[in-house]
């Protein structure tokens, strides 16, 4: 069987649907929602690279490029953002994260 | 042909697999070890698709700096396991049905549709034929001519990340400093008190 778009398409689809998954399942940890993010991230690299070779148009795998920049910049901040939280409460719940909800 | 079928097949599987230990792996590092190997399995499908430069830079970017972030800050934090772990099969059925939806939605819709056959016309950028130029050359040269905005963008999304990153975790301890501006400021009663001492008296 040839392997074409479609199963590239589907391995990203449940890539996808698995980093959202890990969101609901793991609530309390954030440091495993830092890394479902990360996945989701990588399906729609995955579904871009894919498009761009089916399609022969190079614009894909430019824009992929950018997605890994934004999805490295983006962990780099929510962990930074991690560290100061834990120095100051001690802790990585999630449930914690309510001193601003009024 | 075969080899290649077997080949993605193969990487993902993997893929997938180590996607699902990730969010189900009981220890964090674990969870960042088996996302790496998610990261490799990734990287393998991108060279069997043919896009090898994001492939290198999916195993030097991802494995190299970001998944070692992950696993230092996992390490570094002394994290509550078993606390962290409450409430995953509290929310699996629910969890589990969201996703199922999710995926035969994505996956109607990725089967539903087809490409136009005018679309090979509209390319913005054409890709050149493997045997003229390789996939890094040829994402060289539309990446330094035609997107050089785009690419300049990106590296100003990193410099204001690895600021944010910096302003966020420096911790100012009690270090001496000097602060030139009050030095200037400093007047002279700020720092001298003249007094008018009688003879035989103290201060």
């Amino acid at each position: 069987m040839e392997i074409g778009l479609a199963h590239y398409l589907t391995v990203a689809a449940i890539l996808f649907t698995l980093g959202i998954l890990g969101i609901f399942l793991n609530r309390k940890n954030v440091i495993i929602i830092l890394m479902s993010v990360e996945l989701m991230l990588l399906a729609v690299t995955l579904t871009l690279v894919a498009f761009s070779v089916a399609l022969g148009d190079l614009v894909g795998q430019v824009f992929a490029m950018l997605v890994l920049t934004v999805a490295a910049a983006e962990a780099a901040i929510g962990l930074a953002i991690l560290v100061v939280y834990f120095r100051n409460r001690g802790s990585i719940a999630v449930e914690d994260i309510n001193l601003m909800k009024g | 042909m075969i080899l290649q079928t077997l080949a993605f097949y193969l990487f993902a599987a993997v893929l997938l697999a180590s996607a699902v230990m990730v969010i189900a792996s009981r220890n964090p590092v674990h969870s960042v070890l088996f996302l790496i190997l998610a990261f490799f399995n990734a990287a393998a499908l991108f060279v069997l698709i043919g896009a090898e430069f994001l492939a290198m830079i999916l195993v030097v970017v991802y494995v190299g700096a970001v998944a070692v972030l992950f696993l230092f800050v996992v390490m570094m934090l002394d994290i509550n396991l078993t606390e962290l772990r409450q409430g995953f099969l509290q929310y699996l059925p629910v969890g589990a049905l969201i996703g199922l939806v999710l995926v035969i939605e994505l996956i109607m819709v990725l089967g539903g549709w087809q490409l136009s056959p005018e679309l090979a016309a509209m390319a913005q950028t054409p890709t050149a034929a493997m045997s003229e130029y390789s996939n890094t050359a040829q994402l060289g040269q539309v990446l330094y001519t035609r997107y050089a905005f785009l690419f300049q963008g990106a590296g100003i999304v990193l410099l204001i990340a690895m600021m944010g990153a910096i302003v966020l975790t420096l911790r100012h301890r009690d270090v001496k400093r000097q602060k030139i501006a009050r030095q200037v400021a400093t007047k002279p009663g700020d720092t001298i008190e003249i007094r008018k001492i009688r003879p035989g008296e103290g201060v």
